[in-house]
């Protein structure tokens, strides 16, 4: 397990690594050439190299060797960027991702793309650079050992470590190397190495293969020992080792370092001594290539505003556990406030001060947690980045993205699973979207198509919206192919916007051929449903010849929501406001019937259908003749309008969202269920899958009616 | 000596007895979370007649199944005597609205006698056995199969 953590860490590091590669890569793409970006660039891939080396990742590696290689060659002048090497860079910079992820899964990546990048790359190193970099891949500057003495006070407060290290023959065998052993270690602390070679026999008896050294390590650390044996977890069996607390004094240790370093300097015939003398000891508070030169881009990327701010690595599962307790808290102040309410007799209105003060505390507790969840969709946008890269490489398309509000912070579920139709309206965007080149030009357009991904904050909600520069929707081609799949009827005459929102009935695609990149049986239908599992909205708007703009409306968080708490056939329930366009008490001219089964509401001069929503959920059959009501008009995409007939409105609050699906499966009709005031449990009714029932119900000519009620509505 | 008792103790278990429409049925006493005083539920729309509906213990969303209905007994009368018993089915917990809760009885396994061949099915399936307590016969139920084939029905749904 602990083993595992070091190599967890380590790859949450390379997540931020490769976002940095990818930021700088990006920079200087846009002309910001300058050496602080290309160190940036430099030090990511550097520090990825040294940790895959760490846990033998050979491919990444060697890959990253290579990476760094060419990005030293510009760091040095000696090679200047152009759109091709930039093209190349952007490359690699993917499949340095691809190859992290990979080894992150254990699983193979594609070698042959691996190989095609690498030729390329060695094409813009010099051979010789290459073959001295070869030699030592790993280049640690040597920080000397003046280090160690001058920190004595660190020694003193840290106990220190006495391991004993022998690796068996089988442990080369497998091969380990002891030196990213040692590596790890120093990571924990302050190490010292003394190697002994005692055991080394005569050259006449020498044996190349059998391992004849031994180490006797010091470490001052902090952390416990069963960290230090966890980074000897991969060699388990394969060694001799002992690890001991030592207690002696800090001062005699410092010496016996020095005298360790005169020792190593014997020990020059053993194979991996080369690398390790200039390691025998590191800092572990400067483990980067080049100290000196850390500082001070350091001291400048705080006056940028755009510099990361300090983090803290929290285990996703303590926030969850955290924000299912503010729930109950929240659940119990409204069970408190409705205590209160029933308590006749006595004046409470100093305690109902205080209790309001309870709400508001306990909705700032509430904030500040989810704020824990929110993550800025930066990373999100910059994986969508790359796939606009290989859609346009695909296309052979003149295609770049730009972003905006990529800070914008959202929910991390939001975030995860927004990824999926996200990509997907992306490489719909290229590959349908945006022209080639020549088209463009002959427009009078840029030949480069811009692709924006926006992302704000809009009351209580977050919009996403994806925007393309091409040719617009191709309006009489979707009204032909909707036709066709019989999806409207002939006589049909819809608006604009209508048969713009036709892209999102089920088995539609415009794609007249099924092409590698978008169009492989999957519509526009799921993105909307992946949206709409999230409780949101996505619509659509286009103009010809200028663009087509997505607009993707998501709740800022998924734990909590804004309902209206309603009554249905005699139990509480709870409608998500964000779907209620306005409530409504009849008149009694205002509903009209339609044969002896449906009804419909008039509202400013438009009929729209009502539905049940008791006898929706099967709670009891319609029997609407003499009882009060309130219709909730919806807006949905897929049906427009509708009015949903309940028997009451009671309050609006705040509910927190507690799934269904683990306990009871899914239920139809409803998305979630929530705990109320009174410690009862309420269904909260899913509007969209309810109002589709109306599509559902009449098989007849299903997707016609759906838009003669958005005719209606509209 | 060792050996004995420990075979001994294998073979104990304890069973925890109670009434449903009548009849006596039984519960191991491990599968058992706690028992509760019937309180209201909530109903859930589109559920099959033995799911009552679901009820909020300490925060988590649980179903809660009427073993007579389920036994084709008619739905039980709710009322201030009945109990819930909750217990843990594989992962997960759930509820069962039973008459009443009448003892906790030690038995030896082997006390246990195999369902005798019945024709109806579902019961067949959720019977694991049948013993005799004080000259009552009680009826041993397996949970998992009284959940699965809601389990399926409501996602069939």
């Amino acid at each position: 397990m602990s083993g595992n953590s070091i190599r967890d860490t380590f790859f949450e590091e390379c997540e931020e690594l490769l976002e940095a590669l990818d930021e700088g890569l990006t920079s200087i793409s846009e002309g910001q050439n300058d050496n602080e970006t290309v160190n940036a660039v430099f030090r990511a891939v550097h520090s990825i190299k040294g940790g895959a080396g760490a846990f033998a990742l050979d491919d990444l590696v060697e890959f990253a060797h290579k990476f760094e290689t060419v990005f030293d060659e510009v760091r040095s002048d000696r090679l200047v960027i152009d759109d091709v090497l930039m093209a190349l860079l952007f490359r690699a910079s993917d499949h340095l991702t691809d190859l992290v992820e990979a080894a992150r899964s254990d699983e193979p990546t594609d070698a042959d793309v691996r190989r095609g990048i690498l030729t390329e790359l060695i094409k813009y190193i010099p051979s010789e650079e290459d073959e001295a970099a070869e030699m030592d891949a790993i280049d640690f500057q040597p920080t000397g050992l003046d280090f160690s003495m001058d920190l004595p006070g660190d020694d003193a407060e840290q106990p220190t470590y006495l391991i004993e290290f022998k690796p068996h023959r089988t442990l080369y065998e497998h091969g380990h190397e002891p030196l990213f052993l040692f590596r790890c270690l120093a990571e924990l602390g302050d190490l010292k190495a003394q190697l002994n070679t005692d055991a080394l026999p005569l050259f006449e008896t020498f044996d190349p293969e059998e391992s004849y050294l031994e180490w006797r390590l010091e470490l001052a650390t902090d952390e416990d020992e069963a960290k230090i044996r966890s980074i000897f977890e991969f060699v388990d069996g394969l060694c001799a080792l002992e690890i001991s607390e030592k207690a002696g004094d800090p001062a005699a240790s410092a010496q016996e370092a020095l005298t360790n370093a005169i020792n190593i300097d014997d020990a020059d015939l053993a194979p991996v001594e080369t690398d390790f003398e200039v390691e025998s000891v590191l800092d572990p508070s400067e483990p980067s290539p080049e100290p000196e030169k850390v500082i001070p881009v350091k001291a400048q990327k705080v006056a940028k505003p755009a510099g990361p701010s300090p983090t803290l690595r929290v285990d996703l599962d303590r926030v969850d556990r955290l924000i299912n307790t503010v729930g109950e808290l929240i659940i119990n102040q409204a069970m408190l406030t409705q205590r209160m309410s029933e308590i006749e007799g006595i004046d409470l209105r100093e305690v109902e001060s205080e209790l309001e003060d309870y709400k508001i505390l306990a909705r700032d507790i509430q904030e500040g947690v989810m704020a824990i969840r929110a993550q800025p969709v930066k990373p999100l946008f910059q994986r969508m980045a790359r796939i606009v890269r290989e859609a346009a490489a695909a296309t052979s398309k003149k295609v770049k993205l730009e972003t905006i509000g990529e800070n914008t912070e959202v929910d991390k579920t939001v975030i995860e699973r927004l990824a999926d139709p996200l990509t997907h309206m992306i490489r719909n965007a290229v590959d349908h979207g945006i022209e080639v080149s020549e088209k463009r030009v002959e427009t009078g357009k840029s030949d480069f198509g811009t692709i924006t991904l926006k992302a704000a904050h809009r009351s209580g909600n977050v919009n996403i919206e994806i925007r393309d520069d091409g040719a617009g929707l191709n309006r009489e081609k979707i009204y032909e192919i909707a036709l066709k799949k019989g999806l409207i009827k002939e006589d049909a005459e819809l608006t604009d916007n209508e048969i713009d929102n036709l892209l999102f009935l089920p088995g539609f695609s415009t794609a007249s051929e099924v092409s590698n990149l978008s169009g492989r049986g999957v519509g526009m239908d799921v993105v909307k449903n992946a949206v709409a599992a999230l409780g949101g909205r996505v619509s659509i708007s286009s103009v010809p010849g200028e663009g087509t703009t997505f607009m993707i409306v998501l709740p800022l968080t998924l734990a909590v929501m804004d309902g209206m708490v309603i009554s249905v056939a005699g139990q509480t329930m709870v409608a998500p406001i964000s779907s209620i366009v306005e409530s409504i008490r009849p008149e009694k001219g205002a509903v009209e019937r339609m044969g002896t089964r449906e009804r419909l509401l008039s509202i400013r001069g438009n009929y729209v259908p009502i539905i049940e929503v008791a006898e929706h959920l099967g709670l009891m059959n319609a029997d609407t003749n003499d009882r009060s009501e309130v219709l909730l008009l919806v807006e949905t995409e897929q049906s427009g309008q509708c009015a949903l007939a309940v028997d009451a409105i009671h309050d609006q609050r705040q509910v927190v969202v507690k799934s269904l699906s683990s306990a009871c499966g899914n239920v139809p009709g409803v998305s979630a269920a929530t705990i109320l005031g009174d410690g009862k449990i309420a269904m909260i009714i899913d509007t969209e899958s309810i109002t589709q029932s109306l599509v559902a119900n009449k098989a007849a000519s299903p997707k016609m009616t759906n838009l003669e009620e958005v005719q209606n509505a509209s | 000596m060792q050996a004995e008792r420990e075979a001994e103790y294998s073979k104990g278990i304890e069973l925890v007895a109670f009434n449903v429409n009548g009849q006596k049925y039984c519960l191991e006493i491990t599968k058992i979370r706690e028992i509760r005083r019937w309180s209201p539920v909530t109903v859930l729309p589109h559920s099959p007649a033995e799911v009552l509906g679901v009820m909020n213990l300490r925060g988590a969303v649980i179903p809660i199944f009427d073993l007579a209905c389920f036994f084709g007994m008619g739905k039980t009368q709710a009322n201030e005597r009945n109990v819930v018993i909750i217990c843990a089915v594989r992962d997960r917990s759930i509820g069962i609205l039973v008459e009443s809760v009448s003892e906790i009885v030690s038995i030896d396994m082997s006390e246990i006698q195999e369902t005798p061949k019945i024709k109806s099915e579902t019961t067949k399936s959720v019977i694991q056995g049948v013993l005799s307590v004080e000259g009552e016969m009680a009826r041993l139920i397996s949970l998992n199969s009284i959940v699965d084939p809601i389990a399926t029905d409501m996602e069939l749904l």
